[in-house]
């Protein structure tokens, strides 16, 4: 499929070829002074190195380096089977609970520590990257518990405190105005862009630092899944958020930053503007614009 | 993996690809009108506008409707983009280049002012900008559109020129000065066909690397190939 993307887009020299005159080989970027991209200057908060990850005796993931920027969105696109969600699953060791993965070489460092380090506890690093995935999973709890579930389980009993938090989540989740009357019902009761939203809320009430989102609009409606895109521009102040999606409009929407793996690589990372707009690599243009994958 | 609309862009590109060739043609018929005042060359290049405006519309309708269906990305995106806005200049240049039709009428019958060297050289610069312009669209030869740029300087020049050559015909004697005036709107058209065909040579840059090479001073300096 590679190739067939290749000629689809190398420019003929006949003068009757109807083919797309894109960026080719022998095409180098004319540089006069243009005017600078607009990469405002970010810190690097997850640095992926040389990263080879496997699922039993199959590798999933070749030599994967990446740096992920503080307090933006990163959306990984590819086709299915490319790695991405291993990627993303690996950034809070959720990948421990299979048996037989092992990472056979390079590692993952959130503010500069190894978090398959011996001395770091998985269950502390899954408080500060928090996850959601693609089908919302509420507890079979009211809503109001399954905010505090997390915060019960930290130990915090006050009262007050655990209102306090339910209600920011619930509002940092931009759901507050539609269940705040109704905080002891189940959470199931709400509909799937709600509940969806209650898990982002829940994810939220901890207060990590990093939040993994895992196709977290694909079982949604266009306007349930338009709360959460909103909802990921809002949270961008406050989190860093990395997000797998199959969709390429909202990778284009929500990120900053957008990384293209294919069968376990990671091809291309650039700002979202340049893979959307003018990607270097032939393969990435192939997949954004629906051409394989 | 070839998609089932493909088909569709295809079209649009040899829409466009067919404008730039009726826009040539109709500049190069203009000029021939005016230098052998030949007045049915100069009426088949008023009649022949309006392919280019059809042509024009057809292209405008179904970026339109691309984008809205398709939504394209990256190259297609600029493409489209590109189809639009270089189809808009093509249009404009096929109006220049009734204008210019119109005018060689009205000359052809009167004695020429002057021997007909300077329009013809410009109109050939102009054409030849045009060509090397379209000709980047299906190349994506970015040195070509640069040197497209670069070279609409060497029109401005000539127009410039006439413009005083003409004006001094003026003041020598006031029977002069239809013709002379007519000249120096012909002169203008030419200039202003330079001109589109400097505005797709930038577009054809954008759509080959998403580079905007427009008000640039640098691509303004440099003239002709001998740096004068």
């Amino acid at each position: 499929m590679v190739t067939a993307k290749a000629s689809a887009i190398s420019h003929s020299t006949s003068s009757t070829s109807m083919e797309t005159p894109a960026s080719t080989p022998t095409s180098r970027p004319f540089n006069l002074s243009s005017p600078a991209a607009d990469s405002d200057q970010t810190d690097t908060l997850i640095e992926i190195s040389d990263f080879d990850f496997y699922y039993g005796t199959k590798q999933a993931l070749f030599d994967i380096n990446l740096k992920l920027d503080d307090k933006r969105v990163t959306a990984f696109i590819g086709p299915s089977g490319c790695g991405k969600s291993t990627l993303l699953r690996c950034l809070n060791r959720m990948n421990d609970l299979i048996d037989g993965t092992q990472i056979k070489r390079g590692g993952v460092k959130i503010r500069g520590v190894d978090i398959y380090g011996r001395e770091v506890d998985s269950i502390e690093l899954r408080k500060r990257v928090g996850m959601v995935f693609q089908k919302s999973n509420p507890f079979p709890k009211s809503i109001y518990e399954n905010i505090v579930y997390g915060l019960r389980i930290q130990g915090v009993k006050s009262k007050a405190r655990l209102d306090e938090i339910v209600e920011k989540s619930l509002r940092g989740a931009a759901l507050w105005d539609e269940v705040k009357d109704r905080l002891h019902e189940s959470g199931l009761s709400l509909s799937g862009g709600q509940q969806q939203r209650l898990c982002i809320a829940r994810t939220i009430a901890v207060e990590p630092e990093i939040i993994l989102m895992d196709e977290p609009c694909s079982a949604l409606d266009p306007i349930a899944t338009a709360k959460v895109e909103e909802l990921i521009h809002e949270l961008k102040k406050q989190f860093t958020i990395i997000i797998v999606t199959h969709s390429m409009q909202q990778a284009a929407r929500c990120s900053d930053k957008t990384a293209f793996f294919y069968m376990g690589k990671l091809i291309e990372y650039a700002d979202t503007r340049t893979i959307f707009m003018n990607p270097a690599n032939a393969q990435t243009e192939a997949y954004v614009s629906g051409r394989f994958g | 993996m070839k998609r089932f609309f493909d088909s569709e862009l295809e079209t649009f590109r040899s829409d466009l690809i067919r404008m730039g060739e009726v826009s040539i043609r109709q500049v190069r018929n203009a000029i021939k009108a005016l230098v052998e005042a030949d007045v049915g060359l100069a009426d088949q290049v008023i009649a022949a506008d309006d392919e280019l405006d059809d042509l024009e519309k057809r292209i405008d309708n179904e970026a339109i409707r691309y984008m809205n269906l398709r939504a394209p990305i990256a190259t297609e995106l600029r493409l489209v983009i590109v189809g639009m806005k270089a189809s808009h200049d093509l249009e404009r240049v096929g109006d220049e280049a009734t204008s210019i039709a119109k005018r060689a009428v009205k000359l052809a019958a009167e004695p020429p002012l002057k021997a007909y060297i300077d329009i013809p050289r410009m109109a050939a610069i102009a054409g030849e900008m045009l060509r090397e312009a379209m000709d980047t669209f299906l190349s994506g030869d970015i040195d070509k559109a640069i040197a497209v740029v670069r070279r609409d300087k060497e029109v401005d020049d000539i127009n410039k020129q006439l413009y005083r050559e003409l004006s001094s015909f003026m003041i020598e004697k006031p029977g002069n000065i239809t013709r002379a005036l007519e000249l120096m709107f012909i002169s203008k058209s030419i200039e202003r066909i330079a001109d589109h065909a400097t505005n797709i040579a930038e577009e054809m840059v954008f759509l080959a690397q998403a580079q905007d090479i427009r008000h640039l001073d640098e691509l303004k300096k440099s003239t002709r190939p001998d740096g004068a």
